[in-house]
């Protein structure tokens, strides 16, 4: 029979609130993003230098994976095989278009390397494998909306064929002034199973 | 677990607009790389390669559009309908539809494009070409840097192991914009000549524009007469740096031993390694480093940037097609640019093209990120 996955714990942060398994674990004023998701990574003791240099997407998934990643309790002994699959609607836009804006003008044109990394959406799986030292399987995907079958689909087949021996996953959005961030954890212990209808109905919580 | 191919494919590019001609154009030696005049993409000339754009577009009204369509949309459903031409499949609720690119309709971003900017948006390339074709199942995008083209053969096999399709079909492609020559510009990266994959005097990257397609099945009556099995797969994160590669190849090294854990093979049945190879200083030492830890220093490798420029979230699609023309035709062609080794570690680059008996091949792919993807295939006869 197959092993029945089951997700560990998840978190959003949304609203200028950050929630833990749907308990506001950071209650903040409504304020706008920046100020918010710096005052809550200190708050939530998020005690890493570079997370103030990174974009608004990068900020945004890496505070919800180190809020389930630090919660996860994971031994700093030995390594943890931990994947990420990542989703959103709008890529790296956000930076795409300040990046865009430092071309457009001949008269003006500073394109800045620091920015310019930024403009994919796989940097910030790439800050999250460094801040927890995960050499694991990435995948970025796209769609229109959160969908949940994708992110179901992949998680399993990585923990069936023990690519993987949890599987951080789910969306991250940052477009204008809007943003969410929904992530998970899958693995073999925890009391919610793992299928699309609760991954979608923890996403509406 | 059920067995995969890569079956029917297409290449859209520089060097031609079928597998079949851009494969004998890189037996005989030609090198799309050239100095690129067209202000539209940069303000000052630049080495990459490019499809030119009547061409492009006189080829692209065979498909007979009855509206716009942006460049790399006509690339890709250039490639596409090749590719599903050949493959004679009825696109019915079994068959999927991957696309992989970095950055899409970047160009949508310049206020001179004639298309709104929300066409920037992947999920809308996603619906534009899956509508087009009819394709039953919502298109899957996959935008992960420059490992997205061979990621998306593996992410194909997924689907296809895990029942939820018997085919899918993956395209790939990106832009030679002013968005990415400017970012690669400012890191310093870009080459001021053709560029020389793992050579003393490599000065950095080539861009090229290319749009390749490919079908991954299970049924093997859908095989065409080059298809390969997958034999394994894996992407493996270096956890190192952003924008460089780890200075001991960590990602790369784990994602060639994951995959080769998975083929259940050893690494010297692998008869050659189509690389990354971008010609940075940093990717191909990193590279150098990763296959001499896994004891592959004496396959033979190439790159093959050196002909048609790193073509980004294409690269590693249109490099796995070539390496299936390779072992059907039995031959390896020599890695553009190369002539005095300029890593610290041995290499055993294809300095020409020979003949040679080749079965099995191993694709790899590094990028920004810290991502890397290894893929093992083999040839069916």
């Amino acid at each position: 029979m197959e092993q029945p996955y089951r997700i560990s714990s998840y978190c959003h942060i949304k609203n200028s609130s950050v929630f833990l398994d749907g308990k506001d674990v950071n209650a903040s004023p409504i304020q706008e993003f920046s100020t918010f998701i710096k005052s809550a990574a200190k708050q939530l003791e998020t005690n890493y230098p570079k997370f103030y240099k990174m974009d608004n997407l990068s900020k945004l998934a890496f505070l919800a994976a180190d809020v389930l990643l630090k919660n996860a309790d994971l031994s700093s002994d030995n390594e943890h095989n931990i994947a990420i699959i990542l989703s959103n609607k709008a890529s790296s836009l956000d930076t795409d278009r300040t990046y865009q804006a430092s071309i457009a003008d001949p008269e003006k044109f500073f394109p800045s390397p620091s920015v310019f990394v930024y403009t994919l959406p796989n940097i910030c799986m790439g800050e999250i494998s460094i801040k927890h030292q995960l050499h694991s399987e990435n995948c970025f995907f796209i769609f229109d909306r959160f969908n949940a079958d994708p992110l179901w689909i992949n998680a399993q087949s990585l923990l069936k064929r023990k690519k993987a021996e949890k599987v951080l996953c789910g969306w991250v959005e940052f477009d204008d002034k809007n943003y969410e961030a929904f992530l998970y954890l899958v693995e073999e212990n925890g009391i919610i199973a793992h299928s699309p209808n609760e991954i979608k109905r923890l996403y509406k919580t | 677990m059920t067995k995969c191919y890569v079956s029917y494919h297409n290449i859209t590019s520089s060097l031609g607009f079928d597998s079949a001609t851009v494969f004998e154009n890189l037996k005989q030696g030609k090198r799309a790389i050239q100095s690129v005049d067209e202000p539209f993409r940069f303000y000052k000339p630049f080495f990459g390669a490019v499809i030119p754009t009547e061409i492009l577009n006189s080829a692209f009204q065979i498909l007979t559009p009855n509206k716009d369509f942006t460049r790399l949309e006509k690339m890709l459903l250039l490639s596409l309908s090749e590719t599903i031409k050949a493959s004679g499949i009825d696109i019915s609720d079994r068959v999927g539809l991957i696309i992989s690119t970095t950055k899409g309709n970047i160009d949508v971003l310049d206020t001179q494009s004639q298309f709104p900017q929300e066409r920037g948006y992947l999920s809308d390339l996603g619906k534009i070409i899956q509508n087009y074709y009819g394709f039953k199942n919502e298109a899957i995008v996959i935008s992960n840097a420059c490992v997205s083209g061979i990621l998306s053969v593996a992410i194909a096999k997924r689907y296809i192991q895990e029942g939820i399709y018997d085919q899918v079909f993956v395209v790939a492609g990106d832009l030679v914009s002013d968005f990415v020559i400017s970012g690669f510009n400012s890191f310093h990266a870009l080459s001021d000549g053709p560029s020389k994959p793992y050579d003393a005097n490599r000065k950095g990257i080539n861009l090229g524009e290319v749009a390749a397609s490919v079908l991954v099945t299970s049924n093997k009556k859908n095989l065409s007469e080059d298809a390969v099995e997958i034999l394994g797969e894996a992407s493996c994160n270096d956890a190192n740096h952003i924008s460089g590669p780890s200075r001991t190849g960590e990602g790369l090294y784990r994602s060639v031993k994951s995959a080769l854990a998975e083929a259940n093979i050893d690494y010297n049945t692998i008869d050659y390694i189509s690389a990354h190879g971008t010609a940075t200083l940093f990717n191909d030492e990193m590279e150098a480093i990763a296959f001499n830890r896994l004891g592959l220093e004496q396959t033979p490798l190439h790159s093959l940037k050196g002909y048609f420029g790193h073509t980004l979230g294409a690269s590693g699609l249109l490099e796995t097609i070539i390496g299936m023309q390779s072992l059907h035709h039995n031959t390896l062609i020599a890695s553009a640019g190369f002539e005095t080794l300029g890593v610290t570690k041995p290499l055993n680059i294809i300095t020409e093209t020979t003949s040679k008996k080749v079965r099995t091949f191993l694709k790899t792919a590094s990028g920004f990120g810290g991502c890397n993807t290894a893929a093992l295939f083999r040839a069916l006869s």
